[in-house]
């Protein structure tokens, strides 16, 4: 089972900011359909990055749906995030064929280059870093993806590089 | 005839950087105003060569492999300027013999038929290719459900998701379960790491899978389709969508579809929230309908309480776009394929440390072997074979010595494994089995969704017990309990993810218990790769004394002077392995 990412602390003080007014047509849209659980909060994420915890009280509210159930939901899948996340997130494939082929070192490096670890973000929010099971690009193992960009055939210094390169071109 | 240029803009094509060559090569077109026509397809399934740019002229059809922005530049330079094809970088043509040709000439194309032969955003391209044909026939001749269910029993199809159940059986299952709402799902939440055909399939040829829908509500008279996929395809999904939108327009999906009064189908596509369970059908009901995706007993099967509680049938991609080929071909020209109970082609996606890592189609019933060594062209840098992972988490390994195994869902699960839904996976001398064994039940155990005990605790008990082996604190006894709970959790879990979740452990006790034994009792990885089980030594002829290691070390466990050979102390080296990693001079030893 995968362990719950809800610190109810954290949550709280960076949930402030949240313009509540950005899920209204979502909630529109969803409101009397059935199994509107995973839509309502995979709308939720493409809005916000993440669920704050105010967006779950006021879906719960306006759509009756009890708040349990949709915890419950969000808990569940690997998709749903309960905090905030960095500009980038970095997904370093751990897949089998990326794993026989030594992905391990490209998390080690970028989690040393980057002083964080699996899961979690940088100080300044500009990357998150994550392990995930597949991308589906087996035959260039080991993989990592940054935005919509697949990187491929990698070692650790590589991966290193291009994070340095991408944090480079966007402070210039 | 007009020549044309084609970029194969599958994921795989694109992470290799596709869309820089394509928009090269257009961006060529446009300044000099060159006579071709450019089209974008899908992945044909040479990954190994991406990206891939296929040329079509006067002369015959080539494909180019390996084509940067610069190689693009040259080609069409040589090729379309010169009318002077580059031979060194043809890696397919049916012209002279190119480099890879016996990869694509050695395979029986039914799934991929269209897959990197067509652009996957046309639907008159895939009408073209024989697209639609096989429900328009059923229209027209007015073929009965029974005989398209009996056609499809014929052909022998069994599940491609990995459960090998007779499709035909399936269905008739749902159609003899009446009712005003039925449903067909596709499976497409391919969540299986190793495993890419279902992708391939879903960005290359999205109509094929449509029309199989098609032809299976047809069959049991359903009213809804719904698409579970994976939201980690994007590329797969746009796709879908745009096809969905095309076979509106064309009248083969909504209302009177077909010109059949009164038969409405419509399908949507519902993005899977990552959770590889959903896989297991019941779960993936559940999550259809906005539950956590839990796997519930069955009976009642789908079939008869399904999505909604109305009868449903589940297949998975593959299976799907086997069905239209099945009814324009027949079943005979099926069941040609294959051997007594496993009839047909299978796509394998091979990865892992195999030189052609890619998607083949196969006829079942080839051996192991042929796959890998005469497709797969071998194991990469003159490594020796050692291992096929087949199946995923849920599947097993299969030694070298059992290599003449031949493909077919009984002789697969002879050896401990699955045919799943068929993804190689080849190891080579420096994979450790033990730690193939721990990364699938991490896998599983994370991906355990709680409900049965001797899933979610059974699979922590198992990790733990190799995590201690793989960190040089094994006991004795230790295979004996991986074994005893390995049989508990097959026995006591509700649905496929639970039964299956020890295999990888049980296949690699099999056939490599000395790989275990020597963790345990002597302490040592053969393979060397757990690294608490290793010594690190400097090569004291090959250091240059860079300091590089002794810098990086984060124990200060390296000593030495600059241009002199470092030392490691062997009391405060934590195995972590940097210096390994960091040296460019190879002089770091694991032994």
């Amino acid at each position: 089972m995968r362990i719950t990412r809800l610190n109810p602390k954290e949550t709280e003080i960076t949930g402030e900011d949240v313009d509540l007014r950005l899920i209204d047509p979502l909630i529109e849209k969803n409101k009397s359909k059935k199994g509107n659980i995973i839509p309502l909060l995979q709308g939720a994420m493409d809005i916000y990055g993440y669920i704050p915890r105010q967006v779950f009280k006021k879906i719960s509210t306006e759509c009756g749906i009890p708040l349990s159930d949709m915890f419950g939901v969000a808990t569940f899948y690997a998709q749903f995030r309960l905090q905030p996340v960095g500009k980038h997130i970095i997904k370093v494939c751990h897949g089998t064929a990326c794993h026989v082929q030594n992905a391990k070192e490209i998390s080690e490096s970028l989690e040393e280059s980057l002083k964080i670890k699996d899961g979690e973000t940088t100080e300044d929010r500009f990357y998150t870093l994550e392990s995930v099971a597949c991308l589906g690009c087996c035959s260039l193992a080991p993989v990592m993806m940054i935005g919509g960009q697949t990187y491929g055939k990698l070692t650790g210094n590589e991966a290193v590089k291009i994070i340095k390169n991408i944090k480079l071109a966007e402070n210039n | 005839m007009n020549t044309t240029v084609t970029v194969g803009l599958g994921s795989c094509g694109i992470a290799a950087g596709a869309n820089k060559t394509y928009e090269k090569i257009k961006a060529l077109k446009e300044q000099e105003n060159l006579p071709f026509i450019l089209q974008k397809t899908s992945c044909i399934g040479m990954c190994y060569r991406e990206p891939l740019v296929e040329i079509t002229d006067d002369t015959g059809t080539y494909i180019y492999g390996d084509v940067n922005e610069d190689r693009a530049v040259e080609v069409i330079e040589k090729h379309i300027n010169q009318h002077d094809p580059i031979r060194d970088y043809i890696v397919y043509t049916d012209l002279f013999d190119a480099a890879e040709n016996d990869f694509i000439g050695s395979q029986i194309k039914i799934v991929l038929r269209n897959c990197g032969y067509m652009d996957p955003e046309s639907i008159s391209e895939y009408e073209q290719r024989n697209g639609y044909t096989a429900m328009k026939k059923i229209v027209m001749n007015k073929v009965s459900r029974e005989e398209v269910i009996k056609t499809i029993l014929d052909s022998g199809l069994r599940g491609r998701g990995g459960g090998g159940f007779p499709t035909g059986l399936k269905w008739k299952f749902a159609n003899a379960n009446k009712s005003e709402q039925k449903y067909v799902i596709c499976n497409a939440d391919e969540g299986d790491p190793g495993a890419f055909m279902d992708r391939s399939v879903l960005e290359g040829d999205p109509h094929s899978i449509l029309e199989g829908m098609i032809i299976a509500a047809y069959a049991i008279e359903a009213t809804g389709g719904v698409i579970y996929c994976r939201a980690e395809y994007p590329l797969a999904i746009k796709r879908l969508n745009i096809a969905i939108r095309q076979a509106h327009e064309k009248g083969y999906l909504g209302k009177d579809i077909f010109g059949n009064r009164g038969w409405d189908f419509d399908i949507y596509i519902k993005e899977g929230a990552g959770a590889f369970v959903c896989g297991e059908e019941t779960a993936l009901i559940a999550s259809i309908e906005g539950e956590r995706g839990m796997p519930r007993k069955r009976p009642p099967f789908p079939a008869s309480s399904g999505l909604w509680k109305k009868p449903t049938n589940i297949n998975n991609v593959e299976t799907y776009a086997n069905v239209p080929w099945i009814i324009l071909n027949g079943a005979e020209a099926y069941a040609q394929y294959g051997t007594e109970k496993s009839k047909g082609t299978k796509v394998f996606a091979l990865a892992g440390k195999i030189r052609r890592s890619g998607l083949v189609e196969v006829p079942m019933g080839i051996t192991i072997k042929d796959v890998i060594f005469k497709l797969g062209g071998g194991i990469k840098n003159n490594k020796r074979f050692k291992a096929v992972q087949l199946g995923g988490p849920s599947g097993g390994c299969i030694p070298d010595y059992l290599s003449d195994t031949i493909v077919d869902y009984d002789s697969v699960n002879a050896t401990g494994a699955i045919m799943g839904s068929g993804g190689m996976v080849v190891m080579d001398e420096t994979t450790c089995m033990v730690d193939v064994a721990k990364f699938f039940l991490d896998f599983t155990r994370k991906e355990s969704c709680g409900k049965c005990t001797f899933c979610r605790m059974g699979t922590m008990r198992m990790l733990e017990i190799l995590e201690r082996i793989t960190n040089g604190q094994g006991r004795e006894g230790d295979i004996e309990k991986l074994e005893e709970l390995a049989y508990q959790i097959k026995d006591n879990s509700l649905c496929g993810l639970g039964q299956t979740a020890p295999n990888p452990v049980l296949t690699t006790i099999r056939y490599f218990r000395d790989e275990y034994e020597a963790h345990i009792g002597h302490k040592k990885c053969p393979a060397k790769v757990c690294r608490p089980l290793l010594t690190y030594t400097v090569d004291q002829e090959k250091c240059t004394g860079c300091v590089v290691c002794l810098k990086n070390c984060p124990a200060k466990a390296i000593t030495g002077e600059r241009k002199k050979p470092h030392l490691i102390n062997q009391e405060t080296c934590t195995k972590c392995g940097v210096c390994f990693s960091k040296c460019k001079f190879e002089s770091i030893i694991l032994s």
